[in-house]
Order: C-alpha cells, then sequence, then structure tokens
C-alpha cells in the first residue's frame, strides 16, 4: 500500500502544526516553508493524477480497518484531478499573497491556508461521507480564518454572515447523515452505493429525504440558488488571495454532487426519481441568471467578480443536471476553467484597489492605474475567460455545456439562459473595465486641465510606489493556465471523457473499496476473556 | 504557404509593434507592415491554385470530441475576401502611419489592428462552422479594442461598448444556430454542412437554425434593425473605420452568408426576410446618410445603406444576385475604403469633418479633390467607375424580384436607394469641395504628405479600370460566385459589362441620377425639415436601455442580498424544508416498525424542563445572562439524556464541553450589553417564528421516522461492537471509534478546534488592531464592579482542587480506552483546572507561571496526533494504524499500551492548548478594557497587610 495518497491532507496539516509550533514570529520562515510545502504538495498531486489516469482506483485504509467499518481514501480519475486543480492553483495564490504582503496584515495567514488546504484536499480524497463532513468542517472553519484575516468592521461582518451560514449548512449536513445512516447503516459511499440499490421501493420516502437534503447541502458549497446568499458579500470583502483560493471552494460543492450522484444515488436510480433530475437543472439556470444580472447592476467591481463567480456556478452545475458523461466532461472542464478564470479576477480586482486610490473598488472615477496596460490586459483576458467568449477555454467551456445540454429536455432553457447570460455578462464586463481602464484617461484629462500638470504628475507618482513583479507573476501563471486549458483543450477532454466514463460505471470504484482485505484481527485467548468481561461491565453499567 | 501560417502571422505579429515601438514609430510601422506583407504574399502563393480550381486545405485537431478543430480552407469566396482584408490592410498600415499623431501609442493600435486582420483571416479561411465561431467573436473584441482605442473620448468609449454588445449578441445567438446546424448534420465542418442542402432545409430546425445565424449576419453587418452600432463606431480613429467598415469587420455578416448561401437561401422566409432587410436598410441608410454633417457619420450611414445592398442581392437567391453581390463587395471595398482615407485626409487638414464648416477645399486640396471626387462618384453609380456596373446589377435583379406578390415594389425601392445613395454622394463631394474657398477653417488646409495620399491613390486604380473594363474581373468574380453558389444552380449568362443596351436597370440608373442631383439642390429646406422632425435616436434609446437594465440589475441584486442575516436564513429554512417534503411526500413511507417506548415519569419530568428552558429561552432572549442560564440547563439535561441512553461517554464530553463552553461565554458576555436591542418589527418576528417553527417541526418529523422505523438493513457498528477489543484494543467502543476506527475523523475535529482557537486569537488581534481598541480603553461599565476582583475564598480553594483535578484529568485520559474517558474529555477537565487558577488570580498572573506558549500546545497536538499516524508507516501500515501490546513491569499488574495513546495525547494536549487560547485572546481584549494587572495572586491578602504593615 502507497501512502501517497494521504500525503496531500497529512502532509499541509503537520506544516501548519510546525508553523505554528515553531515558525509563529518569523515571516520569512514561514513564507519559504508555506511555498515549499505547496511545491511539494503539486509534486505529489501530479505523481497521484498520473498514477490514476490510466484508470487505476487506488484505495487507501485508514487504521487498515476494511471498508465499510473504517474509512477510506479512494484516488481515482475524479478525485485526483480536482487535487491537483487545487494544488496547482495553491502555490501561485500563495505568491501573490507574499507578492503583495497581504500575509503580513493579521497573524496566522499560513498555518490557516495550509490547514485549508488540508481541508480542500481531504474532501476531494475521502471515501467515506461523515469525513467528508469533518474535511467540510476543517475547511469552513480555516476559509472563516482566513476570511476575515487582517479584519475591517465590513470584512467581519461579511465573515460571521459566512460562518453562520455555512454552519446551517453543517448542520443540515448533519440532519442528512444522520437520515442516511437510519436507512442504509452506513457511511462509506461504495457500500452506500450498494446499499441503496438494494433498498425497498416500497418504503423509499426516507432515502428520497437523505438524498435531497445531502444536496442541498453540497447547493450551499456551490453557491446555488436559492442557497447561494453567503457568497457575494464574502468574496468581495475576502481579502484577494483568499478569494483566489476559495476559487475551488465552490468546486467542493460541485465536486459533492458529481460524486455522490453518480456513485451512490446514480440518475437512473428508481428509489430517487422525480427529484434532483427535475429541479436542479431550473435551480442552475436561475443561479447562472442571477448571477449574471448581478455582475451587470453591480457598482464595486470585487461584487461584480463574486457575481460572476455565481454565475460561472449556475453555468456549472447547468452541465452538471443533464447527468450524463457528456454533461460531466463540461462541468468538469469548466470548473477547471473557473477555478483559474475567478483566482485571476480577484487577485487583478486587489491590484485595482490597491493602486486606484480612493476609489478603491467602486466603479467611480479615477484617475489611470499605475501600470495601466499590463493590468488592463490581463484584466481583458481574464474577463474574456470569465464571460466565456473565445478564443480562451470559457468559450471552450460554453461550448461543451451548450453541446452536453442537448440530452436534457431544458435543452432550450439551458441555451438560451447560457447564452443571454453570456451576453449580460459581456455587458457587465466592459462596463467595468471602460471605466476603470478607459474613462480614467478622460478623467485625468480634465484633472490635468484644471490642476497644475506638474502636481498632476506628483499625484500620479503618489499613488504608485514601485510595484513588486511577484504578484503580476502570479496572475499571469494564472491566465497563462487558461490559455494552456485552451490549447490542450483536446487532451484535457479526452481525460475528462474516461474521468466521466470512469464516475458512470462505479463498480470498479465499489469493488475496489469493498473488497480490499483490513487488518487481520487476531483472536487472543487472553483478550477474548478480557472482553467478555468489559462486555458485561458495559452491559451493567447501562442501566 | 501554409493556411495555419498566413492565420497566425498576424496574431503572432501582434506581439512585435507592441515591442517595436520601443525603437520609434518608424521600426513599429515597419514590423507591422512586414508582417501583414508575409501573410499577404503568402496567401498571393496560392492564387494559381485557386484560379485553377483547387481548394487547399489545412487541418488540425483541437477539440475532435466537440467537433472544433482548426480546419482551413481556401476557396475562390475566402481568397476573395482574404485578399481583401490582407490587401486593404496594408494600405491601412500605410495610412495609419502617417495619420497617427504622435500622442497617440502606435504600438498598442497596429497590435490591435494585427489581432483584427487575423481574427477577419481567420473567419474567411475556416472549414469549421466552430472555429468560425471562435475567429467571429475576436473580431468583436479586437474591434472593441479598436473603437475605444481613443480612451479619453467618452464616444469612443460609448461606440466600442455599443458595437461589442450588438455584435456580441449576434455572436452568441449565431452561436446557438451554428449548434443546431451542426446538429441537423452530424459535422461542424463547413465542407460537409455545404454539401448537405435538403437534410438541413427539410429539417423542423432549419428555421431557428437560420433565424439565430442570420441574427449573427445582421448585427454584424449591421442591418436594420441592429444597424445603429455602425455610425457610433465612427469615434474610432479614421484608419479603424476605413478598414473595419469597408473592407472587413461589417463584410463578415456578409461573407457568412454568402458561405451559407448554398444551403440556407433559396427558401421563402430567406427570399422575404434577408431581401426585406436588405432593402430597408439600403433606403434607410442612404436616406440618412444625406442629412448628416459629418463627413464620417455620412460614410458610416453609406456603408449601412450599402451593405443592405448587397444583402439584399444575396437575399434574392438568384445566381445573378450572388454575382452582383460579389462584384459590389470587391466595389464598396475599394471606393468606402478610399473615401474613408479622404475623409480622414480632410480632418486632418482642416481639422474638422463637418461639412457646414467645409466648401470649397478643391482650391487648396486639389489632390484630395481629385481622390474624393472619383470614389465619391464610383459611389453614386456613375458610369465608368466600378460602382457604375455594380449597381446596375442590382437595379436589375431588383427589376426580377417580386417580393410581398408584388412585381414593381422592389424595383421601386431600390430606385429610390440609388437615387438617394446618388444624393448624399454628391453632397458629399460638393459640400466639401466645391463652392467658394472659406477663410474660416479651422486650420490651414493643405494637401497631405505622399504617406497619406498614397493608400487612397492606389484604390483608384480598381475603381476607374474594373469601371471603364469591367470584363477584367470576369473571370474572377465567376470563379467567386461559383464558390457562393456551391454547385446548388447553374451559373448565370450574364457577362459583366459596361453597356447592357436599354435595359429597364438603365432608366432607373438615371432617374436616380437626376432625382439625386435634385435632391441634393433641395439640401436647405430639405435639411431644415430633417433637424425639426422628431427622430428616435437610437443611441439614446440603446444608452437608456442599458442604464436602465444596468440600474434594475443593480437594484434588483441590492435588494435581494441586501445583507439581511434572517432573511437569508429564512429563505434557507424554507427552500430546505420545501425540497424535503417535496421528496417525502412524492415518495411512498413504509411506516413505523417499532414500538413506542413507555414514558417514566424522570423522562418526562427531564424533557419537560428541556422544552420548559427552551420556551424560556425564547422569551427572554434579549436577556444575555439569563439566556446563558438556559442554555446550561439544555446542555446538562441532553447530557443528562446521552446517559439515559447508555452513552456515558458522550454524557461526560457534554458535561465537560457545557462546562467550558459557559466559561468561555461568560468571558465574553463581559465585552457585550446586557441586553440584546430589538431590531426587528413584531410583524417580522412573527414571520421569522412561523418560519422557525416549520423548520422546527420538520426536523422533528423526520426524527420521528427515523426512530419509528429502525435500520432497514445491518449498521455497520456491529462490526465495531465486535471488533472494538480484538482489534482496537480497547473495551470502550466510543473511545476506540474515535482514537481508531475513526481516528481520521477525530484528527480532522481536533484541528478544527485548533484553527477555531487560532482564527479567534487572529482576530483578537485584528481588532485591537482597528476601532474597537479606542472603544475598548473608553469603555464604560453599565454596573459596579465587584472591589475584590480576586477573593480569598475561591484562590485558596482552586489551589486545593488544582492537583485532584490534574490526577482526575490523568485518570480520565488513562482509563479512556476501555472506560468513558480519553484525550477530548481529559483536555476539557485539564483545561478546566487551569482555567480556574485564571479566574482566581487573575490572567496575568497565571500567565507568569505558565511556561508553554499555547500556540504550541496546539501545533504540538496536532504534530503528536499526525506523527502518531505518520508511525505506522514505519511499520508498513497505513496511516493511524493501531497496535497494542500487554507490558508488566515487576511491581504493577498487567497494563496495555497502545499507540492509540499518542493519538489521544495529541488530542488532549490540542484541546487544553484550544481553550487556553481562547482564554488568552479574551483576557487581551479584557487588558485593554483598562484593567490592571495584579502583580498578586489574591487581591486583600491577611498576610501580605500583615508583613506591609510590619514593614
Amino acid at each position: 500500500m502507497t501512502h501517497w495518497i494521504i500525503a496531500p491532507v497529512v502532509l499541509p496539516a503537520m506544516l501548519a502544526a510546525i508553523l505554528v509550533l515553531v515558525a509563529r514570529f518569523h515571516i520569512s520562515l514561514q513564507r519559504t516553508l508555506s511555498v515549499a510545502g505547496t511545491v511539494v504538495l503539486l509534486g505529489i498531486a501530479a505523481g497521484l493524477f498520473w498514477q490514476a489516469s490510466d484508470g487505476t482506483i487506488s484505495v487507501y485504509q485508514l487504521g487498515h480497518w476494511q471498508a465499510p467499518f473504517g474509512i477510506v481514501l479512494v484516488a481515482d480519475r475524479l478525485s485526483t484531478l480536482m487535487v491537483l486543480v487545487t494544488a496547482v492553483l495553491a502555490p501561485l495564490v500563495l505568491l501573490y499573497a507574499i507578492g503583495s504582503g497581504w500575509d503580513t496584515r493579521g497573524r496566522h495567514f499560513h498555518p490557516l491556508y495550509q490547514f485549508q488546504l488540508m481541508g480542500i484536499m481531504g474532501a476531494f480524497l475521502t471515501g467515506d461521507v461523515f469525513n467528508l463532513f469533518v474535511f467540510f468542517e476543517v475547511l469552513l472553519i480555516a476559509s472563516y480564518g482566513l476570511m476575515v484575516h487582517a479584519g475591517g468592521a465590513e470584512r467581519l461582518r461579511a465573515g460571521t454572515q459566512y460562518v453562520l451560514y455555512n454552519l446551517l449548512g453543517s448542520t443540515l449536513f448533519l440532519f442528512a447523515l444522520g437520515t442516511i445512516y437510519a436507512q442504509t447503516g452506513t457511511l462509506n459511499m461504495a457500500d452506500l452505493a450498494e446499499r441503496v440499490a438494494t433498498l425497498d421501493l416500497a418504503d423509499n420516502a426516507g432515502i428520497r429525504v437523505a438524498a435531497v437534503l445531502l444536496l442541498l447541502v453540497f447547493a450551499v458549497k456551490a453557491a446555488i440558488l436559492p442557497l447561494h446568499f453567503w457568497l457575494p458579500a464574502s468574496y468581495a470583502e475576502a481579502p484577494a488571495p483568499v478569494a483566489a483560493l476559495f476559487a475551488i471552494m465552490t468546486k467542493v460543492g460541485a465536486y459533492g454532487i458529481i460524486r455522490i450522484y453518480t456513485l451512490v444515488f446514480p440518475p437512473d436510480l428508481a428509489l430517487t426519481q422525480g427529484l434532483f433530475d427535475t429541479w436542479l437543472m431550473p435551480a442552475a439556470l436561475l443561479t447562472l441568471a442571477l448571477g449574471m444580472i448581478g455582475v451587470l447592476g453591480a457598482r464595486r467591481i470585487d461584487k461584480l467578480v463574486a457575481f460572476s463567480v455565481i454565475g460561472s456556478m449556475g453555468m456549472l452545475l447547468s452541465a452538471v443536471a443533464v447527468f450524463t458523461p457528456d454533461g460531466i466532461v463540461a462541468a468538469l472542464y469548466y470548473a477547471i476553467h473557473s477555478t483559474f478564470a475567478t483566482a485571476a479576477l480577484f487577485l487583478l480586482v486587489d491590484v485595482l484597489r490597491d493602486r486606484r486610490g480612493k476609489a478603491g473598488a467602486w466603479l467611480n472615477d479615477a484617475v489611470p492605474v499605475a501600470g495601466g496596460p499590463l493590468v488592463a490586459g490581463m484584466f481583458f483576458v481574464a474577463a474574456i475567460g470569465m464571460t466565456g467568449l473565445p478564443p480562451l477555454s470559457g468559450f471552450v467551456g460554453k461550448l461543451l455545456i451548450l453541446d452536453a445540454a442537448r440530452d436534457s429536455a431544458l435543452v432550450w432553457w439551458v441555451w438560451g439562459t447560457v447564452l443571454i447570460g453570456s451576453l449580460i455578462a459581456v455587458v457587465g464586463f466592459s462596463r467595468a473595465g471602460s471605466q476603470i481602464f478607459w474613462r480614467s484617461h478622460q478623467v485625468a484629462l480634465v484633472q490635468a486641465d484644471t490642476a497644475e500638470c506638474e502636481d498632476e504628475e506628483a499625484n500620479i507618482a503618489d499613488l504608485s510606489p514601485p510595484q513588486p513583479a511577484l504578484p503580476m507573476v502570479a496572475i499571469g501563471s494564472l491566465i497563462a493556465l487558461l490559455v494552456a486549458l485552451t490549447i490542450f483543450a483536446g487532451p484535457v477532454t479526452r481525460n475528462l471523457s474516461a474521468t466521466a466514463a470512469q464516475l458512470f460505471a462505479p463498480e470498479p470504484y465499489i469493488s475496489a473499496v469493498l473488497s480490499m482485505p483490513g487488518k487481520v484481527i487476531k483472536s487472543d485467548s487472553y483478550g477474548d476473556d478480557h472482553a467478555d468481561d468489559a462486555t458485561k461491565q458495559t452491559d451493567e453499567g447501562g442501566h | 504557404m501554409s493556411l495555419f501560417i498566413i492565420v497566425a502571422l498576424p496574431f503572432l505579429g501582434a506581439l512585435l509593434p507592441g515591442l517595436f515601438i520601443r525603437a520609434g514609430r518608424q521600426a513599429c510601422f515597419v514590423a507591422t507592415f512586414t508582417v501583414s506583407a508575409l501573410a499577404f504574399i503568402g496567401l498571393m502563393t496560392h492564387l494559381p491554385a485557386v484560379l485553377g480550381g483547387q481548394v487547399a486545405t489545412a487541418r488540425l485537431d483541437w477539440l475532435p470530441d466537440l467537433g472544433l478543430n482548426l480546419n482551413l480552407f481556401l476557396d475562390p469566396l475566402g481568397f476573395m475576401f482574404a485578399a481583401l482584408i490582407l490587401g486593404i490592410g496594408l494600405l491601412i498600415i500605410i495610412y495609419a502611419r502617417w495619420y497617427l499623431s504622435r500622442d497617440d501609442n502606435m504600438g498598442e493600435f497596429f497590435s490591435y489592428l494585427l489581432l483584427f486582420q487575423g481574427a477577419m483571416v481567420g473567419i474567411v479561411l475556416s472549414d469549421n462552422i466552430l472555429m468560425l465561431l471562435v475567429f467571429w467573436e475576436l473580431t468583436s473584441l479586437s474591434s472593441f479594442l479598436l473603437i475605444g482605442f481613443w480612451k479619453h473620448l467618452p464616444a469612443g468609449r460609448q461606440g466600442a461598448r455599443m458595437a461589442l454588445t450588438v455584435t456580441g449578441m449576434g455572436g452568441l445567438a449565431m452561436i446557438g444556430g451554428m449548434l443546431i446546424l451542426g446538429q441537423i448534420v452530424g459535422s461542424y465542418d463547413l465542407t460537409v454542412i455545404l454539401e448537405n442542402r435538403e437534410l438541413i432545409q427539410a429539417s423542423p430546425l432549419y428555421l431557428p437554425a437560420l433565424l439565430l445565424i442570420l441574427t449573427g449576419c445582421f448585427t454584424k453587418s449591421a442591418q436594420f434593425p441592429f444597424h445603429f452600432w455602425l455610425p457610433h463606431a465612427m469615434s474610432a480613429p479614421t484608419p479603424v473605420s476605413a478598414y473595419l467598415h469597408s473592407a472587413t469587420m461589417v463584410k463578415a455578416g456578409l461573407f457568412l452568408m454568402a458561405r451559407m448561401w448554398p444551403v440556407l437561401s433559396g427558401t421563402d422566409v430567406w427570399v422575404t426576410l434577408v431581401c426585406s432587410v436588405g432593402l430597408i436598410t439600403m433606403v434607410l441608410g442612404a436616406f440618412i446618410a444625406f442629412f448628416k454633417n459629418d463627413l464620417k457619420a455620412l460614410l458610416a450611414f453609406s456603408t449601412v445603406s450599402h451593405l443592405g445592398l448587397i444583402c439584399f442581392l444575396l437575399g434574392t437567391g438568384t445566381t445573378f444576385g450572388a454575382m452582383a453581390a460579389v462584384f459590389h463587395i470587391l466595389n464598396h471595398a475599394s471606393f468606402k475604403a478610399a473615401l474613408f482615407m479622404v475623409a480622414g485626409i480632410v480632418d486632418h487638414g482642416v481639422h474638422t469633418r463637418d461639412m457646414r464648416k467645409l466648401g470649397g477645399l478643391r482650391h487648396v486640396m486639389p489632390l484630395t479633390f481629385v481622390l474624393a471626387t472619383l470614389a465619391g462618384l464610383s459611389m453614386a453609380g456613375i458610369p465608368l467607375l466600378n460602382g457604375f456596373i455594380s449597381k446596375e446589377m442590382m437595379l436589375e435583379e431588383a427589376v426580377h424580384t417580386t417580393l410581398f406578390g408584388s412585381p414593381l415594389l422592389v424595383a421601386v425601392v431600390a430606385t429610390i436607394g440609388a437615387l438617394f445613395s446618388a444624393a448624399y454622394s454628391f453632397r458629399f463631394i460638393s459640400h466639401t469641395f466645391l463652392g467658394a474657398e472659406r477663410d474660416d477653417y479651422p486650420a490651414h488646409p493643405h494637401d497631405p504628405k505622399a504617406g497619406l495620399w498614397f493608400s487612397p491613390a492606389l484604390l483608384m486604380i480598381p475603381v476607374i479600370a474594373l469601371g471603364v473594363a469591367p470584363f477584367m474581373a470576369e473571370p474572377f468574380v465567376r470563379l467567386v460566385t461559383e464558390a457562393v453558389v456551391g454547385g446548388v444552380a447553374e451559373l448565370p449568362e450574364e457577362h459583366l459589362a459596361l453597356w447592357h443596351g436599354f435595359k429597364p436597370a438603365l432608366f432607373m440608373s438615371m432617374i436616380a441620377v437626376v432625382g439625386g442631383l435634385i435632391w441634393l439642390a433641395l439640401f436647405s429646406p430639405l435639411s431644415r425639415m430633417w433637424e425639426s422632425a422628431p427622430r428616435p435616436e437610437a443611441k439614446d434609446i440603446f444608452d437608456t436601455l442599458i442604464k436602465a437594465l444596468a440600474n434594475g440589475a443593480g437594484r434588483f441584486s441590492r435588494t435581494l442580498h441586501d445583507g439581511s442575516f434572517t432573511r437569508y436564513a429564512a429563505i434557507f429554512t424554507l427552500a430546505v424544508v420545501a425540497v424535503g417534503t417535496h421528496a417525502w411526500s412524492t415518495g411512498t413511507a413504509g411506516g413505523a416498525t417499532r414500538d413506542m417506548l413507555r414514558v417514566t415519569p424522570i423522562a418526562a419530568m427531564l424533557w419537560g424542563m428541556l422544552i420548559a428552558a427552551t420556551c424560556f429561552l425564547v422569551f427572554y432572549h434579549r436577556n444575555r445572562l439569563a439566556v446563558l442560564i438556559l442554555m446550561g440547563i439544555i446542555g446538562l439535561i441532553v447530557s443528562v439524556s446521552f446517559n439515559y441512553f447508555s452513552a456515558p461517554d458522550l454524557a461526560l464530553t457534554q458535561i465537560s464541553v457545557e462546562v467550558v463552553t459557559i466559561i468561555l461565554l461568560l468571558l465574553a458576555l463581559n465585552f457585550l450589553p446586557n441586553r440584546s436591542p430589538k431590531e426587528s418589527t413584531p410583524i417580522r418576528r412573527t414571520r421569522d417564528a412561523v418560519i422557525a417553527l416549520i423548520g422546527g417541526a420538520a426536523v422533528a418529523g423526520l426524527v420521528w421516522t427515523i426512530l419509528m422505523s429502525g435500520f432497514p438493513l445491518a449498521s455497520i457498528s456491529e462490526y465495531h461492537l465486535a471488533n472494538s477489543y480484538k482489534g482496537g484494543g480497547g473495551d470502550n467502543v466510543v473511545n476506540v471509534i474515535l482514537v481508531d476506527f475513526r481516528g481520521y475523523d477525530t484528527f480532522g475535529e481536533i484541528i478544527v478546534l485548533g484553527i477555531a482557537a487560532l482564527v479567534i486569537y487572529a482576530l483578537t488581534e485584528a481588532l485591537l488592531n482597528g476601532p474597537v481598541r479606542a472603544k475598548l480603553l473608553n469603555r464604560d461599565f453599565e454596573e459596579a464592579r465587584a472591589g475584590d476582583a480576586h477573593p480569598l475564598m475561591m484562590v485558596v480553594l482552586t489551589r486545593v482542587m488544582m492537583p485532584v483535578v490534574l490526577m482526575v484529568g490523568v485518570y480520565i485520559f488513562l482509563r479512556g480506552h476501555n472506560e468513558p474517558g480519553g484525550g477530548f474529555v481529559a483536555g476539557l477537565v485539564v483545561a478546566i483546572a487551569v482555567v480556574m487558577q485564571y479566574m482566581a488570580s487573575g490572567f496575568a498572573w497565571a500567565e507568569k507561571r505558565q511556561r508553554y506558549p499555547y500556540h504550541g500546545i496546539i501545533g504540538a497536538g496536532v504534530l503528536c496526533a499526525g506523527l502518531t499516524g505518520i508511525g505506522s508507516w514505519f511499520a508498513g501500515e497505513p496511516f493511524l494504524t493501531s497496535a497494542f501490546g500487554y507490558f508488566r513491569i515487576p511491581p504493577m499488574q498487567e497494563f496495555e499500551l497502545a499507540t492509540a495513546m499518542g493519538f489521544d495525547l495529541g488530542v488532549f494536549l490540542s484541546v487544553v492548548g484550544a481553550v487556553m487560547l481562547l482564554l488568552e485572546s479574551f483576557f487581551r481584549l479584557g487588558r485593554r478594557a483598562g484593567t490592571e494587572d495584579s502583580e498578586y495572586a489574591i487581591d486583600i491578602d491577611p498576610s501580605r497587610t500583615s508583613t506591609a504593615e510590619e514593614g
């Protein structure tokens, strides 16, 4: 048994502990360790991805207990893919955080960042629903810490709402797990899949409730209407690198839906007909519409990007909601794309907030941004990606989604919403971009006319201290990833097709998990006596 | 040269101007020109093959699963367009070199221009409609940058956004249309689609596909009612206008209509729709153009009109119409590009484009005058110039077209269009150049340098040559027409010629020219009428619409996301209950399989207390202290319930958690007002109460059914019960589950606890750096404070209890594996022991006696747990695999050692560290509040007082 599968969880956890223990007063040491950790993590993730890329499903039994009695980690194509995406995102965002100095604006940025990564990785890798809950908690509490990093009244307010709303989600998760356990008596995903298939059709109300409650839990994380309310304020107020890392957090919800609703409650399951197959698609489309409306109506650039995240989640879920292999391919491709696009945009928003002086994130008149052409160019490209215009991956993703929607009964609704939504987003982004990057030139001219020219130059010079290169490198890399994703769309979708095929033929997954032998339990004669005694004792104690 | 290279050259070359501008404007120009010229030469190497009837192709798989591939092909139609794009592109580059001023960033300009050029070439060479869409939208994007090039001009920005919005909309519609087309045919390859005319036209999806694709074409080619964006795109620098609106961008829509001609045209819908839209656009554009005073605005509307003309020709669906369209595309590109450049020259020389301020320029700008006159007369359709030939063909076609059942309608409308067209052309020439020389020009007019007039002059060669000898172009035009028609129909018999005899078209032409002159003569009165007539200003409508949409969207989303958490929570609850109820009611419930338990008096009493405490809590929720006490009661009853249901472990844990929570909350209350204020109206509270009751009822119902129906399938807990001792070395199944069976979950949970403590610490620090600090420093206490903060009795008591409690902690820890207890509870117990010291003697006093930083304890706890897990790797076992054994050290009895203890120690440390760090955070807040640190353990210490007195 190879231990690499658990490394994405253990490595950041241990690193975070070490950072707290020995490096909490040494920012440079923290930075070094943190960056080194994410780079190693990337290596490990790539290794796992490569290992799973031939269809191998690796199972790791924690404590060597056989599934379903212990917890297992499962590295199949889907989970290693998500791990890899996270691991690619992590070092880039971290570089930005270091380059922009965000990590020094409050305590414990690096440990929390590592814990956050641990939570995300754990959620992607686990093969046990209760363990998934635990990792949702890890990533929730760490994300809360990161969200309120550096404080500030608005941020704290948004952070409080974020954590409260997600605690509601966690409570719901527990209800869902309780219901599932009551119906099936197990928590292991593979075992669940097997048992759910054998459940009595005449007594399906309980499992139906469990199925939708669990879906709603993931819907909260994925910010699907009407459970998206936590997102706009918290993403807009969060520190930029955190918001950028959060780009993967909504995907955790989407991952949950894809995993559970292909494995445990597959679309052709008789028990759960007439549920999410009917309402998930409308909900996704409404989410898409709402997000795009928010983009058009936003008065602040950070809110605008936050709403575009909602829109992109609606787009992604509309592909998932088709529940066909093609839909999953489209959804996964779009998920990878929107992760990087969102991250790049949030980081750019931060650059703008920093360099626009008093206007900050507000779409008001301001003087031109220092380093304008570069920032403007990056914004243009990232916005093209986000709105799904050619030639970037957003367009490819959109085409895949539209193509996959052909199998849906609501195909015209999907096409209409996606296309009109894109148009609204284009209008919203072009208005914002023209306000920030173009109108500022007029503002500068007007100011130059009214004020002394020298003053004006001094003014601009004030706003533009020498800019560190590292943040721009981080953003540039994210954009380069979008370009790479576009160019290699063919190989990527081929890989994703294999992933979807693996998801829709879950027998190897189930048998890999359940057939793996656990540790051999020695029947020790001494121990047996002892055990009998103990049982008696507890029996007595209970009454 | 490979087609890939021809398409890729402008894209790759787009980097060069940005770089070369550092070496100067000339270098930048040379780089741009070279790139374009290379692409042009590359294209020309295909000329013999194209003329020979061969079709060059290049294929590269991009996304084969979807059918999106980089397939290119070069047929005569594509060749003609590519030649126009690259050829006129070269002229534009020369022109722009001399047109742009030193204030303009030439590198940026040429970069955008090359991007645009590449996208256009891509469109006309695509052999894959999805690929075509990519290039199509790229032209929208790059033209957005070009139109908005003068960022400081509001008109430029608005025009750019409008162009992007309208053409973007068309592009999105076209995505839909193309996908449908692909669905009908089963391939996205253009060459395949073009062979499936019957299949497509018979499909029920033909109509939606046609409408969507035409929307794309009409928006791009500025056809009514989408024509309004084009005139506003004129705010761009003139070279951009000349390029976009003569040969490239606006022709893309026509190109696509020509390209799709074999499969889409010929049906009634096509003829009616395309013809009428074309005719309306032609007349409307020409009519408006006449009244425009801005030279470029006039040319813009004339472009709209001419695009309408070509659109009409393609719409008739006859091969003659197609041939006329092809020829007019060529002609229009040549004279319109020249006219735009002339307008730019005038603007450059006179510093205005307003015809009311112009006139008489022929005296001072003779060369410009000649160029303008030639191009303008060609546009008017005067013989011996190329515009005449194609306009005659259009009129000829109009005579043979029947629309809406009327054979005359089209002919009349076309003649009117031609009349207006002649009129504005004449006005362009006469109001700019003719008449007396004025003395109030904004600048001193003069003929430009060669760089500016070279390009329009070169364009006059085809204008005259084709006008005099149209047959020269005939083989090529026929070749292209053949490509357009695609073998669907026979090519027409007619030839391109100057003289066709006395046909109706000739008379119509004459009417148009004469009428145009009369119309021009009536300019002044007509203009006054035009100015006074109410007319919809498309830009205002568009701006108002977009603004209203944006405002509406903003209001909607801000109202919806108003930051009220209660509302978010209410929606959450209702949504969850609704979906859950739906799922329940559409399924079938199996009914209860278990009997009710007998209700014992004790149970009834406890639950009665629970309910009463909850109700009190709701009613007294404004009194925070009361709430805390009531919560304590509830927690206690929950603990007792756990015990009642034979879960002593849970009960023990719950009780210790309750104690710690209450202590910490008490400390927190210290910083909060005693009562929470009323923040909602009674109506809202009623609403919230109803929603809360609904939610509660739903959960209760769910739990009820679960409890009453038992496990349909055997639960995995049987295994845990059976193997806890043999496999995990412990009798206490709960503890073995926590540290062994599901130790990984516990690992996660202690990390949650540790993170929570770190977060609270960081939050405290952030708070203290913010405005909260001043608030804390100036805090007034609502009530009198106790003078004796660290009372004698309490200090003595806690000191005595400390070792006892610690002992209990160790005991609970050690017995954990077999009896109720474990690291978690032990951690809480030990934490309570320490917390008591802090409470008794104050934080500062206790802090000095505490040697290990709490951060470190948390870190060590997580490390300890993690390392225990990692330890099993060295035994070749997975993470967290436990091992245990029984040992005997002589004086003692045999005892068990399990690796799980190391893990439990980690749990223990994390819990202690987390609780203490929370305490420290509160203390830090409290210290700012002005409390003085006491040096002594006890405030009023009899022994100390006596020594002081003695001293």
